[in-house]
């Protein structure tokens, strides 16, 4: 094992994902500190379009991994990695903690023996000893990890994090076509199926009001639609909400539905849990409305409202009559 | 067909909390425990495949102290038909690697047409459990499930999956395998009381696995502790304070 750490490239439809920069920028913190280079795989059936995209400051190297599969296999980017891991033993290997992250980061922390954890909000390195932060609980505690000694460890870091890697390096390029037994791939792609055409664009949307489990019962619903249509917001939810039929899922904000950066964001009744965040803590104001006052939201919110929210409601619709 | 769904006994803290263990932990009496959200969900998702393939048979596993076998409880209520918990005490680790080990040293023997794990806990959030476990078991995984379409003619699942920005991504699967459910898969089925008293009166078996796994964990906390404390503004002024403010901003983002 050398000082080197390994950033694993997510893209899409030929395009690179953002959190792949934001690894890049996590990626060379660590290498200064340990001391080793920072190479980044891009594993697609045509990395050499993608090298471009990878080249910023800090790589030093980007391995460039043929594979048939159009998109995103969790095999085959297991059975790669795992050679290119097992051929150039990094310290460190970054992923992100996506979708697809947590389809191979697990399998190979198991396959390679490395340490792991995911979800990963921080990382520092004193004395040549790695430490990885992240929460549990919701949000309500966080930790300090420690890995075991001499093995590498795979890190699956939260998206929107770190800041992205920007300015361009001049990266080595090296080719990797490690021969993958078939009797490996037994996941295959078949598609990828685009959300359906929405009834609302949250993403344009200048004020929305997000709500969550707070609210209670399908019959509260309506009275808030009605009281964001006249305060002249757009009505959102988190994923409670949309898992037990309240509203579609167009109106879905987090990880997996939209990302709003609206002038406001008011949350009512919103935990906060980080897959929530992750769609709308770019907003430019937030105002988070709950009755508990360690809800991660808070943690995010500019303003907080530690009351409960159907006296606020009761109150809104009152000064909305005014 | 022979179904396994791996359950934990998640817990949820309230307002306060105290730390255990050298600040290693939280102290269990501060939290809240239920049956996994996510794992809810695949229980459900089980009992459905179960429905839908004549002569299958639903088995749930947990991994943790005698306090889990209230998840498995959970399970039976629900119409699970056999449940085994593998002992792992409080102390020792918990990472998915080491949990992934347990589970499947007691499923290699004979191994399942179909393993269903939630797709993460509401308490650790790994969200990886289930991949881990089918490394160890060699099977392939799919993450973040929403949909299931066995195809057992051609011994695999067409599964959808979601993954970020509301796109979904359909792949197909070799059966055995393991499938980490998504919340909103399906809806499942409400539990009476007297369910979950019958099920108290159903014996849970125990299943004790070699502890070397115990030696391989993956990481291990160093130290627990409360975020730094959030940096928004608290109003003032009850819920008309709030509703005032909320006002003002509506009418700052509308200009």
């Amino acid at each position: 094992m050398n000082g080197d750490v390994l950033v694993v490239a997510e893209h899409l439809r030929g395009e690179l994902k953002d959190v792949t920069r934001e690894l890049i920028s996590a990626g060379a913190e660590l290498k200064d500190s340990l001391g080793g280079r920072l190479i980044v795989a891009v594993i697609s059936n045509g990395p050499a379009a993608l090298v471009g995209s990878v080249s910023l400051e800090g790589v030093d190297e980007v391995v460039q991994a043929t594979v048939s599969d159009e998109e995103f296999n969790a095999d085959t980017w297991v059975a790669v990695l795992e050679a290119l891991i097992s051929e150039r033993s990094p310290a460190v290997i970054l992923i992100g903690s996506t979708a697809n992250g947590l389809a191979v980061g697990p399998a190979l922390a198991v396959r390679r023996r490395l340490g792991f954890a995911s979800d990963v909000i921080g990382l520092s390195v004193q004395d040549g000893t790695l430490t990885a932060r992240r929460e549990f609980y919701g949000g309500k505690t966080e930790a300090e990890l420690e890995f075991p000694a001499s093995i590498p460890v795979m890190l699956l870091l939260r998206p929107t994090t770190w800041r992205s890697a920007s300015g361009t390096g001049s990266p080595e390029v090296t080719p990797f076509s490690p021969s993958i037994a078939s009797e490996r791939i037994r996941t295959r792609h078949i598609q990828l199926l685009d959300p359906e055409p929405n009834d609302v664009d949250l993403s344009g949307a200048t004020a929305v009001m997000a709500i969550g489990r707070g609210i209670g019962d399908r019959e509260n619903v309506g009275r808030l639609s009605q009281l964001a249509a006249r305060l002249g917001m757009t009505l959102a939810a988190s994923r409670p909400l949309i898992d037990a039929g309240f509203l579609p899922q167009s109106r879905l904000v987090g990880q997996s539905g939209a990302t709003v950066k609206p002038k406001l964001y008011l949350a009512l009744g919103i935990s906060g849990a980080s897959q929530h965040a992750a769609g709308m803590k770019a907003s430019e104001t937030i105002l988070a409305v709950n009755t508990d006052p360690r809800a991660p939201i808070f943690a995010i919110a500019h303003y907080a409202g530690v009351v409960d929210l159907f006296q606020v409601v009761d109150e809104l619709e009152r000064l909305a009559d005014q | 067909m022979r179904l396994v769904v791996c359950v934990k006994w998640s817990g949820t803290l309230g307002d306060d909390v105290e730390f255990v263990d050298n600040d290693q932990n939280v102290d269990p009496d501060y939290l809240d425990f239920a049956l996994n959200e996510w794992d809810r969900y695949a229980v459900e998702e089980a009992l459905r495949l179960r429905e839908a393939v004549a002569g299958s048979e639903v088995i749930a596993l947990t991994v943790g102290s005698k306090e889990a076998d209230s998840a498995l409880v959970q399970c039976l209520a629900m119409g699970v038909d056999q449940v085994t918990r593998i002992p792992l005490r409080d102390s020792d680790p918990h990472d998915p690697v080491t949990v992934g080990r347990l589970l499947a040293a007691a499923l290699q023997p004979t191994l399942p047409d179909l393993v269903l794990c939630g797709a993460q806990s509401s308490d650790a959030a790994h969200g990886a459990t289930g991949c881990a476990l089918a490394a160890w078991l060699s099977v392939p995984c799919v993450t973040m499930v929403s949909k299931i379409d066995l195809e057992l003619e051609r011994n695999l699942a067409r599964v959808k999956r979601e993954i970020e920005g509301g796109l979904v991504d359909v792949v197909e699967v070799l059966l055995p395998a393991v499938l980490t459910i998504q919340t909103g898969i399906n809806e499942p089925r409400y539990v009476t009381l007297r369910a979950v008293q019958q099920a108290r009166l159903r014996g849970i078996k125990t299943l004790e696995v070699e502890a070397t796994a115990l030696n391989t964990a993956a990481y291990r906390v160093r130290r627990m502790y409360l975020p730094e404390k959030a940096g928004a503004e608290r109003i003032p002024g009850g819920p008309k304070g709030v509703a005032a403010k909320i006002m003002e901003l509506v009418r700052e983002a509308a200009s």
